[in-house]
């Protein structure tokens, strides 16, 4: 893992501002994200954007805010009554948060993996497939046969589960559930896959199988990544955001932010002074 | 004097010994131990109340088996003790003559009357009183002894390293635990003499005649086929799940899928208070208005089906009194059972599935019919077996809306009976425990209880597994 620091859309140097943009353009622009709870705000004015084939990691303290803004990239916060998102956020050019732009549709160009695996009372079988059936995406059993063992391979669980399709999806052990759920998320063919600390239920072995999968996913889809664990962050991101307080504090390449950062309170957190 | 003590109030005496004793018993145990902290530097092993406690503990237990003992024993043993000094006359009363004859004696004791003109009766009435007399001051000498005998023997034990928090802590689990006990042997008591009735029932009645004879006429003709009790009481039922299950299981859904807070907080509680009406408000309800709008339904029907030429005659029975109605109201009644517990089920659903379908594009019923509804499944099964057997078990509704008649019948309009109404009518009015009619009421009783204890069994059982997939 040591070796794949490179980052891949790197072709510039990063500018010295915390919300300047990538050259390269980018596969999600946010723009001045507010968000509130009710009364009290949660994110504060954060402008950021996620380029294509890459990873980015949010780092930051606990309730910085860098789940609530994950959220907003597939708008998961409007299942929050209380909640509200002001700003824009781009993608294909269209601003997500437009009353136009239906949400369930949204969801299924961002895809999503949560902390705590979820894998549906179902057979593992039909937790892949029930993407594809609920959006058409497979005209017949083989085609659907076809996603299922496709979205598998990817999520590197086929060989482990090809014999046992349909067994339930709660007698995996936990980093299969894992692998299962992004498998599920990948079936219905997302553009961008978000993950909320997907490792954080799970033991050393089957992180270290997740970073590999992710460090393969990034070859083909823009992955954005909440984590706690600034290892990770370093070991599987080639971009990382550090949010503190609901202010994005500094943004850049990873190599940069953990050796050499901007900003005070970005290198106190990084070196463990707080968090 | 001895028939003076024969009237004391035996039941407030005693329980005001028992608070006098177990008041003397934890300050003497208390003071006790404060002495001792008073006295030495060492440190006592439990603080003074526990000693108190312990104190009190031990003169409480012998004095209530004292009490326990004269409530249950007292009248019994003045009765034999009075029988056996009657002369020789008596004998030739029998048993039932005899206990018509004590109860009058012991009736005019405790009234104080003086008849006066049956001399031999009152000569018996005073010997009962005196024999009472004595029981009483027994009683409460061996109470008196009991107590302080309780209370001087745990005094001793106290000291400094006495573990006197521990024994109460003992104390206490054996007292929860007999109160456990009742209810688990009250239950063993009526489940044994339902039994045992029933078994009296069979050696008049052959078991397979009363399960499978399809001719009930228990009242007038000795008949104890029971096939048409059940099947109205199955049909009832299963009208009553027609309107409940779907009704009750949409309304959870509504209430904690798509209700908000402030819908959801006054739904929530009319819900409940649905189930807060009494059974007979509900019986006169189905009777009053459901019974006749059904009937005048079922006759629009048949008269409708008679003009129009597809039939010649009356289709439906069209009775006053109807299965349908019957069961449309216990249906109404149940909804409340099925929505309350199907919403627990529901809302046990982590959210973070809830969280995982609409993360993959999945709208809002997408979700709960394929990922919530299937999650809570066993659960909501769970909710509609014991609505199914609270069906089966209502008594009041049917009483007053299903009707009498023993008949096994297709025409949810024609009236039916269940398990249920018979029992009432069985065991209202005459009755006599030697009667096969009688009887079969119990019969009816344990198949009534085996099939509900069967439901809940199943309920329990699935809910179990069902738990253990979430936690």
């Amino acid at each position: 893992m040591d070796t794949d620091h490179t980052p891949q859309a790197a072709g510039t140097v990063t500018p010295p501002t915390a919300d300047a943009l990538p050259a390269a353009a980018p596969r999600i622009d946010c723009r001045d994200i507010n968000v509130f709870y009710g009364p009290t705000q949660a994110i504060h004015n954060v402008s950021l954007s996620f380029p294509d084939r890459a990873v980015t990691a949010l780092i930051g303290p606990s309730g910085c805010g860098k789940s609530t803004f994950l959220r907003c990239l597939n708008r998961m916060n409007d299942t929050i009554e209380s909640c509200r998102v002001d700003g824009q956020i781009l993608m294909d050019g269209q601003n997500i948060n437009d009353h136009s732009i239906d949400a369930v549709l949204l969801r299924s160009r961002v895809g999503m993996v949560f902390q705590k695996p979820n894998p549906f009372p179902k057979s593992i079988f039909d937790n892949i497939a029930y993407g594809p059936r609920i959006h058409g995406l497979a005209s017949s059993r083989e085609d659907l046969d076809a996603i299922v063992e496709k979205s598998l391979r990817r999520a590197g669980l086929w060989e482990e589960v090809k014999d046992r399709l349909q067994a339930p999806g709660t007698s995996l052990s936990g980093g299969q559930q894992q692998r299962l759920c992004i498998a599920r998320a990948i079936a219905v063919r997302p553009e961008v896959i978000l993950m909320d600390e997907p490792c954080s239920a799970l033991d050393p072995v089957a992180t270290a199988r997740i970073e590999e999968l992710i460090d393969e996913l990034r070859k083909r889809y823009c992955i954005v990544i909440v984590t706690h664990s600034m290892q990770q962050a370093a070991r599987v991101s080639q971009r990382t955001a550090f949010f503190h307080l609901g202010n994005l504090i500094e943004m850049g390449e990873t190599e940069q932010i953990f050796t050499n950062p901007r900003e005070k309170r970005t290198e106190d957190y990084i070196t463990g002074r707080f968090g | 004097m001895l028939q003076q003590l024969g009237h004391l109030p035996m039941g407030w005496l005693l329980i005001a010994l028992i608070a006098v004793f177990a008041s003397i018993a934890f300050f003497a145990g208390r003071v006790r131990a404060e002495r001792i902290l008073l006295s030495g530097e060492q440190s006592l092993h439990s603080r003074p109340n526990y000693h108190g406690y312990f104190v009190a503990m031990w003169a409480l237990v012998p004095a209530v088996l004292v009490a326990l003992a004269y409530a249950i024993g007292a009248e019994g043993i003045s009765r034999n003790q009075l029988v056996s000094e009657l002369p020789p006359a008596f004998d030739l009363l029998s048993d039932a003559e005899m206990k018509t004859y004590l109860d009058s004696v012991a009736q005019a004791a405790l009234a104080r009357e003086d008849t006066g003109t049956d001399l031999v009766f009152t000569a018996v009435t005073h010997r009962y009183l005196e024999i009472r007399g004595s029981l009483n001051i027994g009683a409460l000498a061996l109470m008196v002894i009991g107590a302080l005998g309780g209370l001087i023997f745990s005094r001793r034990r106290l000291g400094t390293s006495f573990r006197a928090r521990s024994l109460v802590e003992r104390g206490m689990e054996t007292v929860l635990f007999l109160c456990a006990a009742v209810a688990i042997a009250t239950t063993v008591g009526i489940v044994t003499s339902l039994l045992y009735e029933s078994i009296q029932f069979f050696r008049a009645v052959p078991i397979w005649d009363f399960l499978f004879g399809t001719r009930w006429n228990a009242q007038t003709e000795a008949e104890f086929g029971a096939l048409p009790l059940f099947f109205g009481t199955f049909t009832i039922a299963l009208i009553a799940m027609l309107v409940a299950a779907p009704i009750g299981l949409f309304s959870a859904i509504y209430l904690s899928e798509y209700a908000g807070p402030k819908a959801r907080g006054w739904i929530k509680p009319i819900l409940e208070i649905l189930a807060g009406i009494p059974t007979v408000v509900y019986g006169f309800f189905a009777l009053l208005v459901v019974a006749p709008a059904v009937r005048g339904l079922a006759i629009w029907i048949n008269e409708t089906l008679i003009n129009i030429g597809l039939t010649t005659e009356p289709l439906l029975a069209a009775q006053p009194t109807s299965a349908l109605a019957a069961g449309l109201v216990m249906g109404i009644m149940v909804i409340p059972f099925v929505s309350s517990l199907s919403d627990d089920v529901i809302n046990a659903v982590p959210q973070t599935l809830r969280d995982g379908a609409y993360a993959l594009g999945a709208t809002k019923s997408e979700t709960v019919r394929n990922v919530v509804v299937p999650a809570a499944l066993p659960g909501i099964i769970a909710a509609l077996l014991l609505a199914v057997s609270r069906a089966i078990g209502e008594t009041m509704i049917v009483v007053m809306a299903a009707g009498k008649s023993a008949r096994i019948s297709m025409d949810p309009t024609s009236d039916l009976t269940t398990i249920t109404v018979q029992i009432v009518s069985l065991m209202t009015g005459e009755t006599g425990f030697d009667d096969p009619k009688t009887l079969s009421a119990f019969a009816l009783g344990l198949v009534l209880f085996a099939v509900t204890l069967l439901f809940n069994v199943i309920a329990l059982r699935v809910v179990q597994k069902y738990r253990e997939k979430y936690d």
